[in-house]
């Protein structure tokens, strides 16, 4: 270490620490070349990271979008949709009574079989088909059958009349159709017969079957019997539900803690703990929280599994942190002038902070919850364990009610035996989700480069 | 009377208290001589609200959380004993069917006659429950209403009392985060200590066997519940993680806070945060349908046996997800590091690289060493993306081509599906979710002295 200090007292000893100096130049902008090129690796990687992640997501999602669809007439012949006519209630009879007997009415409908009406229908475009209905029932997805039964149930006139229907195809034609599966392999590892095939084919060329934008998976609740009209509905109501829990609980509750602890709570240690208990709370894997609402809203509030209200619940106490954190800062940033401008002329502490300190968060505190909003709309481990994984077939109308979300739709679509077809699927539903956060995400940009105040 | 008419007269009643302590306040200011009011008038309506309109909500909540129960128990008491069925779900039905007796909404089967009997008294307790609370809440309201009307004089500090319970609402709502805090440990507490009744918690802690069997009768207890497994399969998936977010995110934050122009950083840094916004679900369909096949394919063409759900597979994918973490809160750290060091370094001859490696990074490493553990701790508290990708085979294994299971994969195993709560088979999961609260907590707070420190240091 002394050494060249020593070379410094000596008038040669410049002449060597230039030369090394000199001769270590090459050396060393090399090196500084080769960090700078690390670091725009580094950056590129990332960025190539977030675009493959975004192009596999698309390229596999949007083509879901459209489905394999027949386009054809359909014939409601009465000879097979032999129905009484729909019941209306009458003044003597108690409401227990009209139920039964509409029930009754519902159950004779019930009975009728559908697949017939559109066997029929096919016939008309396809007269093969009329000798294989094993077959040709294969083509269109089965739900569509309750599709029908549901137009006579909301009005019986239809019955007699044709109608130019959209019906969906099953999903093994779309994934035919689309070519999701290889048209090569041998009749014993496709799962559609050869002549559902051949006609699938022949349809589509000749326009029956049109690849349409289907609305199916917006408008529909989840299946597992016709996969091919298996939608979002529930899972987007059960989402809704939650996330206006959280807005109503989280954010009242998260502001009013985040005052607290900044304007008013003495400096002390018990202030201390909250304030370290808050920033734990906010890295607590989310998982721990879904473990608290079985044990604490399921096992001793009794309240149901899988509804929307115990999820909101565990999600409100989720984002609180993130909620009080982001508020604080927001707090902390508005300068201690205009908090002593108002105290100043007279108005109280509380007075100081609604009127003047508030206002001014505004911005902050609206972002905050959009952030918060948007994490919570995500997350999905916390919700399996409070029993959302189970399959719920209807839009829930309480958040008393079962139900599923977003997220937790994926996770039970990506596990669907048809990978052909749920592939595509599952990535159709991370791009609804996937667009709902960003927009969240981008309306916080938006706010806070709107409304912010620079001080 | 439903909650929507309540809520109508509820906002009434807070209308018209907010009013009488409006007028009454004035009323008694202009009566005073040379006194002013000690509060302004509006203030004094904000005190009859919480006289008049708060305890009438308060009592309206009561009756919707106690008085079904209420008057259900009283309903199955006036029944004959011998009409009255032993199990719950039967009960509930019967009472249902009272209900519907007693609303006139009817029965499709006979009614009996002591049901009749019993919904006819169900009906009139309905009846004088109802009218009960109305009374009640009038009388409170009136109550309130009436002290406000007496008690307001020019002396009444309204607004100390109403800003004493606003500080009393703002300290409630700060204590729901430690209430919070207790319901975890207390709640995982409890459960696990009932695990631990079945299982010796040195078998759980150091077993090396992870098997725990279906919850059937006759089997409590048996099984393998060694966590040794889940725990090697967690920390694997976490270094892997580490290995690849560490050096990108921190390269990335470097290049970015040091080099870049303001315009590159300004449309790269949202860019690769987009990537912390995306749901972890997504990643775990990421790595199910596109990682894991490339990493699989790529091990066939070096002749590795790479599964495509593997511990590489979750962890390379995690570690994507930790980028942005890393590299904004290292970004954070590096310029808060004075420039007057790195101009020191530059005024002395160094080079960009030579500052940043020698004297910007040592100042900032226990901030660096923070993030990476509060990364850390993430990563082990990560689900989703394990539950798609790490395959679920929770065996002891060094070998990171290989199926793995972790602490979160098992806690979600344990909980979905027709489960038992009472069976160790369930209670594992508290106990796996305690450890687990308990790695983070320690991680956590670590990384907020460390990074606490470090901030004080330079500010």
């Amino acid at each position: 270490m002394s050494e060249p200090m020593n070379d410094l007292d000596r008038p040669q000893g410049y002449a060597a620490i230039r030369e090394r100096v000199t001769a270590s130049l090459a050396r060393r902008k090399r090196q500084e070349q080769r960090f700078r090129l690390v670091g725009i690796g580094a950056v590129l990687a990332s960025l190539s990271l977030v675009a493959l992640l975004f192009v596999t997501i698309l390229q596999k999602g949007l083509p879901a979008f459209w489905q394999a669809t027949f386009v054809m007439d359909v014939t409601f012949s009465p000879d097979l949709v032999q129905i009484s006519p729909k019941p209306v209630a009458e003044p003597a009879e108690t409401p227990a009574a009209f139920q039964q007997r509409y029930l009754a009415w519902q159950t004779e409908l019930g009975f009728v079989d559908f697949n017939q009406v559109i066997l029929e229908s096919l016939a008309k475009v396809l007269p093969e088909t009329a000798d294989y209905p094993r077959d040709a029932l294969r083509l269109v997805t089965s739900g569509e059958r309750f599709g029908l039964r549901d137009m006579v149930m909301a009005d019986p006139s239809v019955v007699g009349k044709t109608v130019r229907l959209n019906l969906l195809a099953d999903a093994n034609v779309d994934v035919w159709l689309k070519g999701n599966i290889d048209r090569s392999l041998p009749d014993a590892q496709q799962q559609l017969s050869a002549r559902t095939r051949a006609w699938a084919d022949q349809l589509y060329a000749s326009g029956v079957i049109q690849n349409k934008f289907s609305t199916a998976l917006f408008m529909n609740v989840d299946s597992r019997s016709s996969l091919a009209s298996a939608g979002l509905a529930g899972a987007f109501v059960g989402s809704l539900m939650m996330m206006l829990l959280v807005i109503l609980l989280a954010v009242p509750i998260g502001v009013a803690s985040a005052i607290y602890l900044e304007e008013f709570a003495p400096k002390n240690r018990w202030t201390d703990l909250i304030e370290v208990n808050i920033n734990n709370l906010a890295a607590v894997p989310s998982i721990v929280f879904g473990l608290l609402g079985a044990a604490v809203f399921v096992l001793w509030f009794k309240l149901p599994l899988s509804a929307p209200i115990v999820g909101g619940l565990v999600l409100t106490l989720m984002t609180l942190p993130t909620v009080i954190i982001a508020t604080r800062s927001t707090l902390k940033a508005i300068p201690p002038s205009i908090r002593e401008a108002a105290l100043g002329v007279g108005a109280s502490k509380v007075q100081a902070i609604t009127d003047h300190v508030l206002p001014l968060a505004l911005p902050g505190i609206l972002t905050a919850t959009i952030l918060g909003v948007a994490q919570a709309l995500g997350e999905t481990a916390p919700l399996l364990l409070i029993g959302m994984s189970a399959f719920v077939a209807s839009v829930p109308s309480t958040p008393f009610d079962q139900s599923t979300a977003l997220p937790v739709q994926i996770f039970l679509w990506q596990g669907n035996e048809l990978r052909n077809f749920f592939e595509g699927r599952t990535s159709a539903a991370i791009i609804v989700l996937l667009a709902l956060m960003l927009t969240l995400n981008s309306l916080a940009i938006w706010l806070r480069r709107r409304l912010e105040t620079r001080w | 009377m439903n909650a929507l008419s309540v809520a109508v007269i509820l906002l009434v009643l807070v209308a018209l208290a907010y009013q009488l302590g409006l007028a009454r306040s004035r009323g008694v200011a202009a009566l005073a001589v040379d006194e002013r009011l000690h509060s302004r008038p509006g203030y004094h309506g904000l005190l009859a609200i919480l006289r008049a309109a708060l305890p009438a909500a308060v009592v309206f909540v009561l009756w919707r959380l106690f008085g079904e129960q209420v008057i259900a128990s009283m309903v199955m008491d006036s029944l004959p004993a011998e009409h009255v069925p032993a199990d719950a779900f039967q009960r509930s039905a019967l009472l249902q069917r009272l209900s519907n007796l007693a609303s006139g909404f009817g029965l499709l089967t006979e009614a009996q006659p002591y049901e009749q009997a019993a919904a006819a008294y169900l009906a009139e307790l309905n009846r004088i429950g109802q009218a009960g609370v109305a009374a009640a809440m009038a009388t409170v309201a009136a109550v309130g209403l009436f002290w406000t009307w007496r008690g307001t004089t020019v002396h009444t500090r309204a607004r100390n009392k109403v800003e004493r319970a606003i500080q009393a609402a703002l300290i409630a709502c700060s204590a729901v985060a430690i209430f919070t805090t207790l319901g975890i440990v207390l709640s995982m507490l409890g459960e696990a200590v009932r695990f631990f009744q079945f299982v010796n918690p040195a078998e759980f802690f150091f077993g090396t066997v992870w098997n725990p069997r279906f919850a059937t009768v006759g089997t409590e207890g048996q099984g393998g519940f060694g966590m040794l497994p889940l725990m090697a399969g967690t920390l694997m998936i976490a270094g892997i993680a580490m290995l690849i977010a560490v050096p990108l995110g921190l390269m990335t934050a470097i290049y970015l806070s040091e080099y870049a122009s303001y315009r590159v950083r300004n449309w790269v840094k949202p860019a690769i945060e987009v990537l912390a916004g995306v749901p972890t679900i997504v990643y775990g369909f990421f790595a199910l349908v596109v990682v894991g096949p490339f990493l699989s394919g790529l091990g066939a063409l070096l002749g590795l046996n790479i599964r495509a759900t593997s511990a590489l597979t979750a962890g390379v994918v995690m570690g994507i997800m930790i980028i942005p973490f890393i590299s904004s809160l290292s970004d954070d750290i590096i310029t808060q590091v004075p420039k007057t060091m790195r101009d020191g370094s530059l005024a002395l001859g160094g080079t960009r690289s030579e500052t940043i490696v020698k004297v910007v990074l040592p100042a900032a490493l226990p901030g660096i060493v923070g993030a990476t553990l509060l990364a850390v701790s993430r990563a082990i508290g990560e689900t989703m993306i394990v539950v798609l990708a790490a395959g679920n085979a929770p065996a002891l294994t060094a070998n990171p081509f290989e199926a793995v299971s972790t602490v979160t994969v098992s806690i979600v195993n344990q909980l979905t599906g027709d489960q038992d709560f009472a069976s160790p088979q369930s209670l594992v999961a508290f106990a796996l979710g305690l450890t687990l609260f308990a790695m983070t907590l320690v991680l956590n707070v670590i990384a907020l002295v460390i990074v606490r420190k470090y901030r004080e240091q330079y500010e």
